[in-house]
């Protein structure tokens, strides 16, 4: 042991005498990137620009599917989560965001992105557009949520003198937000691929799609924020005064056109046989997709979502129990009009007697309407996968009762017929989580590829978020507000016509509760529901609160919708009669539905948590809370 | 090593006993009652939906004590003694607020030391005067006076009133099993206002009903409403 230390003394006592260079103790740190190690090669700046583009918001989405249950759009077969069903109010708080941190990152990258000298110059001005867009993306999920929020354009930094009141900012304008929104893209789109192929980055085309939506948003808040004075605070930091919607709108309708006119892009119609199947393929078809114009990305074995996992109709569920999670209402379905451009509900009953109207096929009842219908919904008596499903709620006997099963397939004993299967294997069965509980699964986003259903593959379809239909819709809508009907129409009747809605709408056809229809329809499942129903100021009334029934008006911009509705087939029984196996419908809703949903004033613009609110002593709280 | 083992567990009581001493006091045990009045008289909301905020300062960061009011008008706190800012929110209830006097503004002090009880004053748009509730077979009907308690420039509509029923004591359009609406442009007379509506068959069988009455006063958003009346129906 002395020996050993005696050792260690005089080789440590040689080393010391050494004279070492001088960079001995300076390492390289072989576990981080330094600044200017990323910032002199674009594949490590682009990984940087992953991340932020990564942490882009979305309320629902397909890792966040959950929430599309919350309106009146789908029910959410899985006990735990009917109380998206149960709840009498809707959280101040619920929706609501504040992430400067990520806004922090953004600016913190323009910031560096400016400076670096070793980039590119192309490369360099294209990533800082990118994230120029991603900084106008997130204050326009802010403001859409929040209202007026502080306008950070740099990075903000403390000098620890105990005194943090020049890091405090008020709320800017919620107009000024918007504004910032627009202006920002515009100074992007020079510097953005005008390339339709690119789908996952920003470019010239989504930047545009984007200032179109922001331009659309804050006109028609501008516009419908009157009939709702008390939505508002001093200084306009939550309201816009009704002055400003014409130009708004005028700034949506020329970003459409000139997307539109640019004819990079165009509706989807690769299959135009089956208008149906075209329309869902729209969101599963990622090769040469003329149509998606910005979408968040998957890949198979990198990165996947469990929507089709969880979503899957349960007879053909490749992963044991897991499927059948969303089941579109239908308050949605029968939105869905009719190919000769009337509304209707779908005809259950006969209106003279009161009888039950008898169907050969399931599918006679949807016939004659909308395409985006059997595309957006599976419908009983269709296939998902190339395979038959399984919907059927029981057989009706002569009597008229019923007899139905409480588990999937099950068989029962029918009068002079013993053991046989007495209700479908897809449901619907009330109460039964994981298979439709409405009578529809949905089919918008399902991915029909084999394995996608499994929970170790998972699915790879993409996320859209902004498209070209879309895009006409923002055309029409602005267009209609500024009291151009000829060419709302012009635009909006191409997106009909690819939903099979040959007679086109004319000019004077085209009011409000037409456009919020068709927005309704062509974007469901799309994550738009809840803000257009904020910025039309709909939402406190179509989600009264009120347990009213299903309406009979499905075009009607403000019937409520308070509560899900289902449609549940069921066979005649009746051997002898004519009507024996024919099939009839009834209007059901599912029991775990008890309370209606209420949307209150004060949930136009979510609660900024109380903790933001302390910190910052110059905000003020959105109102009616 | 038992010495040491002897050591840790005298050392542990030790911080036991002491630590009862640092972070143990009393519960909050002051209650703060009171309900919204005008001139004496409850003024009734819908449950949940009207609420205030009490501030205290000097402990760090500000957060609200949200306090809740329910359907008479009522509310109830447990608190620490202290002074309070005692605030109800821009836009909530179905009333406006009175300066106070000491403030000059619509912050009201709050001083508690043991219980206390405290209603406060505000000015509801309208009062709903005088109802009375029958029942005959399945039809339930009410009459009531509607009295327009704000008449300055600071006055607002009636957008409509409505009759609910209810199986339960929480009564309004939430809750209700049958609503009748009158506009507010198609009542005649403020003084005699009458309501009916047919209760629909309760499942499971109930042979009783709640009813009350509430009247939305265009562009306020909570509404104010009669007593709660537990009706009888054969």
């Amino acid at each position: 042991m002395k020996k050993l230390c005696l050792i260690l003394l005089v080789v440590t006592a040689a080393l010391g005498c050494n004279k070492m260079q001088d960079d001995w103790l300076d390492k390289k740190p072989t576990d981080v990137l330094l600044n200017d190690q990323v910032w002199s090669d674009p594949k490590l700046v682009f990984s940087v620009l992953a991340d932020l583009y990564d942490r882009i918001p979305d309320y629902q989405q397909l890792e966040q599917f959950a929430n599309f249950a919350d309106f009146d759009e789908a029910f959410a077969s899985s006990y735990g989560d009917y109380h998206r069903h149960q709840n009498q109010t809707y959280d101040y708080t619920s929706g609501n965001y504040w992430d400067y941190g990520y806004i922090r990152d953004i600016n913190l990258f323009i910031q560096k992105c400016r400076l670096a000298d070793k980039l590119d110059s192309t490369d360099r001005n294209r990533f800082l557009a990118e994230a120029q867009f991603l900084r106008a993306n997130v204050y326009f999920e802010l403001v859409k949520r929040m209202g007026g929020v502080p306008l950070i354009l740099d990075t903000m930094h403390y000098n620890y003198s105990g005194d943090p009141t020049y890091l405090q900012h008020p709320r800017n304008k919620e107009s000024e937000i918007y504004d910032f929104v627009i202006s920002e893209l515009d100074s992007t789109l020079n510097f953005l691929p005008k390339d339709a192929g690119t789908k996952s980055r920003a470019t010239w085309g989504a930047a545009l799609a984007m200032k179109s939506r922001a331009a659309l948003y804050a006109g028609s808040i501008a516009r419908y924020g009157a009939t709702t004075p008390t939505v508002s605070l001093p200084g306009d930091v939550v309201g816009i005064p009704a002055g400003k919607a014409e130009s708004y709108y005028r700034i949506a309708l020329d970003a459409a056109q000139e997307l539109i006119n640019s004819h990079i892009y165009s509706l989807y119609l690769k299959n135009p046989d089956d208008l149906q199947k075209n329309f869902s393929q729209l969101f599963t078809d990622k090769s040469g997709n003329p149509e998606v114009i910005f979408a968040k990305d998957y890949l198979i074995r990198s990165r996947t979502t469990q929507f089709t996992v969880q979503n899957q109709p349960h007879s053909i569920t490749e992963e044991g129990s897991w499927s059948g999670f969303l089941n579109p209402s239908l308050n949605l379905a029968q939105s869905f009009e009719k190919l000769d451009n009337t509304f209707a509900p779908f005809a259950v009953k006969d209106p003279a007697t009161g009888d039950d109207i008898p169907y050969d096929d399931p599918q006679d009842i949807f016939s004659g309407r909308d395409a985006r219908l059997g595309g957006t919904v599976i419908l009983p008596g269709t296939q998902f996968r190339d395979q038959n499903l399984d919907i059927w709620a029981g057989y009706v006997l002569a009597n008229g009762s019923i007899v139905t099963g409480s588990t999937f397939g099950q068989k029962k004993d029918l009068p002079g017929k013993p053991n046989v299967q007495v209700v479908g294997f897809d449901g619907p069965i009330d109460q039964l989580e994981h298979g439709t509980q409405t009578g529809f699964y949905i089919r918008k986003f399902l991915d029909p590829s084999t394995g996608a259903g499994q929970i170790g593959t998972g699915s790879e379809v993409w996320w859209v978020r902004y498209r070209y239909g879309e895009v006409l819709l923002n055309a029409a809508e602005a267009a209609f507000e500024l009291g151009q009907k000829d060419q709302a129409a012009v635009y909006m009747n191409q997106v009909r016509a690819r939903a099979g809605l040959n007679v086109p709408l004319k000019a004077a056809d085209i009011t409000f509760d037409r456009v919020v229809h068709e927005r309704k329809v062509e974007l469901a499942f799309e994550g738009h529901e809840l803000y257009d129903m904020k910025r039309w100021r709909l939402a406190h009334k179509v989600w009264n609160g009120a347990s009213s029934d299903l309406t009979t008006l499905p075009g009607k911009a403000d019937a409520p919708s308070t509560r899900i509705f289902g449609l549940w087939p069921y066979k005649i029984y009746d051997p002898g009669h004519p009507d024996n196996g024919k099939w009839v419908f009834k209007k059901v809703m599912p029991s775990a539905v008890t309370n209606a949903h209420r949307f209150r004033l004060g949930n136009y613009y979510s609660r900024i948590p109380d903790d933001v609110m302390g910190n910052n002593p110059k905000l003020i709280q959105n109102p009616n809370q | 090593m038992r010495k040491k083992s002897g050591y840790i567990t005298g050392l542990c009581f030790l911080l036991l006993i002491g630590a009862c001493k640092k972070d143990n006091y009393d519960p909050p045990g002051s209650k703060f009652t009171g309900a919204l009045v005008y001139k004496g008289d409850s003024v009734r909301v819908s449950y949940g939906d009207v609420t205030f905020q009490l501030w205290q300062s000097g402990w760090g960061k500000l957060t609200p004590i949200n306090v809740n009011v329910a359907q008479d008008g009522s509310f109830s706190a447990l608190l620490f003694d202290g002074d309070y800012k005692l605030i109800i929110p821009q836009g909530q209830g179905p009333f406006l607020q009175e300066l106070n006097p000491d403030t000059h503004s619509d912050t009201i002090p709050v001083h508690l030391s043991g219980n206390q009880r405290m209603d406060i004053e505000v000015l509801p748009y309208y009062m709903i005067r005088d109802p009375s509730f029958t029942a005959a077979g399945s039809k339930v009907t009410a009459v009531f006076k509607i009295e327009k308690t704000v008449t300055d420039n600071r006055a607002k509509d009636v957008e409509y009133a409505e009759l609910y029923v209810s199986k339960t004591q929480f009564v309004d359009t939430r809750t209700s099993i049958a609503t009748a609406r009158v506009g507010g442009g198609d009542i005649a007379d403020m003084d005699h206002v009458s309501l009916n509506v047919d209760v629909p068959a309760r499942t499971p069988a109930q042979s009783y009903v709640f009813a009350r009455v509430g009247l939305k006063i265009a562009g306020v958003e909570d509404m104010i409403f009669t007593p709660v009346t537990r009706i009888s129906l054969e």
